[in-house]
């Protein structure tokens, strides 16, 4: 039996907690609160306490998908990324740049949010690139 | 936020507007809470019996929408008394003459008529927050989700430049982020006029950087922000969409005229760890890996840049989102070959001079408050000390407007939406959390129940809620929350869409959505009959 609990932030809302994500045999089984955390001293609330909860639910997406007719099937993720980067690219060469939009995540990492942002002003070259804060 | 988390303790005087901090923020609540201890006043502005007002020195129930005649009746308190701080006004700030013209005609008689607060609160209001050594404003959506949310968050900055409240310790305004990470996003460049920390698209010294950097020609006009989008699909002008991580078609206000765009439009491209009613209209759904099952960055709400770890692998054939976009881009023609977060970080720290100090190891503690120019630099507790980033700060004259949409004799009700304490946004991650779920599972509307009387509605009777836009159905929860004729409803809930109802009217300036402020009609239903609703909502 292997135990760790590995240091992370809470991905709930802007308080930005420390917690302790508690991994057995490579599953997560749990959620403690950081008290060396600057934000919340060791305490959490319900949302952070369980936040393991959904991260395991069975209802994760775990395949790529593409639509065919009216509904979406399975797929590898070779064939999903080429179709997405190939009706990207018909849709730029035929109505320009400023024909796609990208809609980032107040969710997602710094990093994920700088890859996009600069996927959309560089590669596609449109600065049609927002997300969800006013919201 | 201008200052921290930990700073809220030391407030001699703690102005809570627009933010249920104690469901949405509760672990900012919890320093509240500490100051309240140790002697601060509190004051909450809110149109409903909040949580947190059982510990306030006072509670402000303004009308919906009414917050700049609230702030501008302070500010005319204050100058009247001369509780001002002029010297911070003198030595920091500008354009006070036409600020005093303004709120010269906010007396406090026509403020309490405008916003049905007592004359007598609104002068202890003015009372404790200039008084106080310290004072701090928190607020949230109920400030900034209105037409008017610019000129809100500038009357906020005006008092508290006034009162000198900016640029110290435990002062400030500070707004408290909604998701983990707005301010990551934004800080990012993931805005329509900005790259990374703020630097403006159509500043060309910035541009050129950016192209020799990133090796591209770079567009220089600035692109549409997440409410424009939707209306330029369903113009034609928009064929594509990339959706990361995002469920506006239960997120956005109208969101049936979102659903409408999406479902017209050539292609759309989601990104997600869930299945959500936005995935359901894609044509590629890529599967992204959860916070725990991948290494990256959050910066909060006090600008603390912090580390994320990985705890365990992503499920299935799911990966980290910031793979599958490079991979996508590759395949595109514009090759991206980042060998990890860490490396991502590198090239954001080179190219934002606010995030020129942050690097992976020194995150590895407490992380590091941008801004961070460079790797000695300690990290920034509070902005503004000693000068403003445009160096005077500016007071702004603003007028009262308003809501767009206000209670008339075929909408009479007025309707609010925000958060309940176990859910989050639109649900796709908590009620994914038995626990959670087990806790809230149902839409609710709360109503005053003098209100309900004249509905003969009882206390968990199903209703309709029909605005402009559409219609919905949920249970009604009796209480007097909120005064007469204002009715209160999560957004959280697919199967009550609250959004279907508010007013895509949004901020001339923000773009944001009025959320706040809708005007609706109720009508007794019974559950049986579907019939009434799907007739509502077909328009
Ligand atoms: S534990 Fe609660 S208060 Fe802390 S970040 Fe998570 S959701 Fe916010």
């Amino acid at each position: 039996m292997e135990f760790k609990t590995v240091l992370t932030s809470c991905p709930y809302c802007g308080c930005g907690c420390g917690l302790l994500l508690e991994v057995l045999d490579g599953k997560l089984v749990g959620t403690l609160p950081s008290k060396t955390s600057p934000v919340n001293h060791g305490k959490l609330c319900v949302k952070g306490w369980t936040v393991h909860e959904f991260v395991t639910s069975p209802n994760r997406l775990t395949k790529p998908m593409v639509r065919k007719g009216d509904t979406l099937q399975e797929s590898s993720w070779d064939d999903a990324l080429n179709l997405a980067a190939t009706r990207l690219k018909e849709i730029k060469e035929k109505y320009g740049s400023d024909s796609i939009g990208v809609l980032t995540s107040a969710k997602c990492t710094n990093e994920e949010n700088y890859v996009l942002q600069k996927f959309a002003r560089a590669a596609i070259g449109t600065n049609n690139i927002d997300h969800c804060a006013r919201l | 936020m201008t200052n921290s988390i930990e700073e809220i303790e030391g407030a001699d005087c703690i102005l809570i507007i627009g933010s249920n901090t104690s469901i949405a923020h509760p672990l900012i609540a919890t320093r509240v809470s500490r100051a309240k201890a140790r002697g601060a006043k509190l004051i909450v502005a809110d149109p409903r019996k909040i949580p947190i007002i059982l510990q306030s020195d006072l509670h402000l129930q303004q009308n919906l929408g009414t917050d700049v005649a609230l702030i501008n009746g302070l500010m005319h308190i204050i100058l009247k008394k001369g509780w001002q701080d002029q010297v911070f006004i003198d030595e920091r700030t500008e354009n006070i003459e036409a600020l005093k013209k303004v709120v010269e005609n906010y007396p406090p008689e026509k403020v309490s008529e405008i916003t049905g607060i007592p004359v007598a609160d609104l002068e202890k209001a003015a009372e404790y927050y200039a008084k106080a050594e310290r004072a701090s404003i928190l607020y949230t959506m109920g400030i900034t989700q209105h037409t008017t949310g610019v000129d809100n968050v500038k009357s906020l900055a005006n008092l508290a430049m006034l009162t000198g409240n900016l640029g110290k310790e435990s002062t400030g305004i500070n707004p408290l982020r909604g998701q983990n990470n707005v301010q990551g996003a934004c800080d990012m460049g993931g805005l329509p006029n900005v790259y990374t920390g703020y630097q403006a698209v159509i500043d060309q010294a910035v541009r050129q950087k950016f192209e020799e950097a990133w090796g591209a020609r770079l567009p220089d006009k600035i692109g549409l922000t997440a409410t424009e989008m939707f209306p330029a699909v369903l113009d034609g002008k928009m064929k594509a969409l990339i959706i990361l991580g995002e469920n506006p078609v239960v997120s956005d206000a109208d969101c049936l005229h979102v659903e409408k765009a999406l479902k017209a439009i050539d292609f759309l491209l989601v990104i997600d760890i869930f299945k959500t009613p936005t995935s359901d209209l894609a044509h590629v759904v890529l599967p992204g890996a959860a916070f725990a099952e991948k290494e990256g960055t959050f910066s909060n709400t006090e600008r603390r840049v912090q580390l994320l770890r990985k705890a365990v692998e992503p499920p299935g054939e799911s990966k980290p989102d910031w793979q599958i976009i490079q991979e996508l881009s590759s395949r595109f023609g514009y090759p991206m070959d980042y060998a990890s977060p860490r490396a991502i970080m590198e090239e954001i720290a080179k190219l934002t001079p606010s995030y020129g100090g942050i690097t992976y190891d020194r995150l590895q503690g407490d992380g590091l408050q941008w801004p961070c120019p460079n790797t000695e630099h300690p990290g920034t507790k509070f902005l503004h000390q000693g000068r403003f980033t445009r160096g005077k700060g500016l007071f702004s004259a603003i007028e009262y407007k308003p809501a767009a949409e206000i209670a008339d004799e075929e909408y009479p009700f007025q309707l609010t939406t925000g958060r309940v304490h176990v859910h989050y946004h639109t649900g796709t991650m908590t009620r994914n959390s038995p626990s959670l779920e087990r806790e809230i599972s149902e839409c609710f509307l709360e109503m005053h129940p003098e209100d309900a009387v004249e509905l003969k509605v009882a206390d968990g009777d199903w209703v309709v809620i029909a605005s402009r836009r559409g219609a919905v159905s949920s249970r009604v929860k009796l209480t007097d929350a909120a005064g007469r004729k204002t009715v209160f409803m999560p957004f959280h809930f697919l199967e009550s869409r609250a959004n279907i109802l508010t007013n895509p009217a949004f901020d001339p300036i923000a773009k944001i959505p009025e959320y706040k402020v809708c005007a609706v009609k109720i009508q007794k239903m019974d559950p049986s009959d579907k019939s009434i609703l799907s007739s509502a909502s077909a328009h």
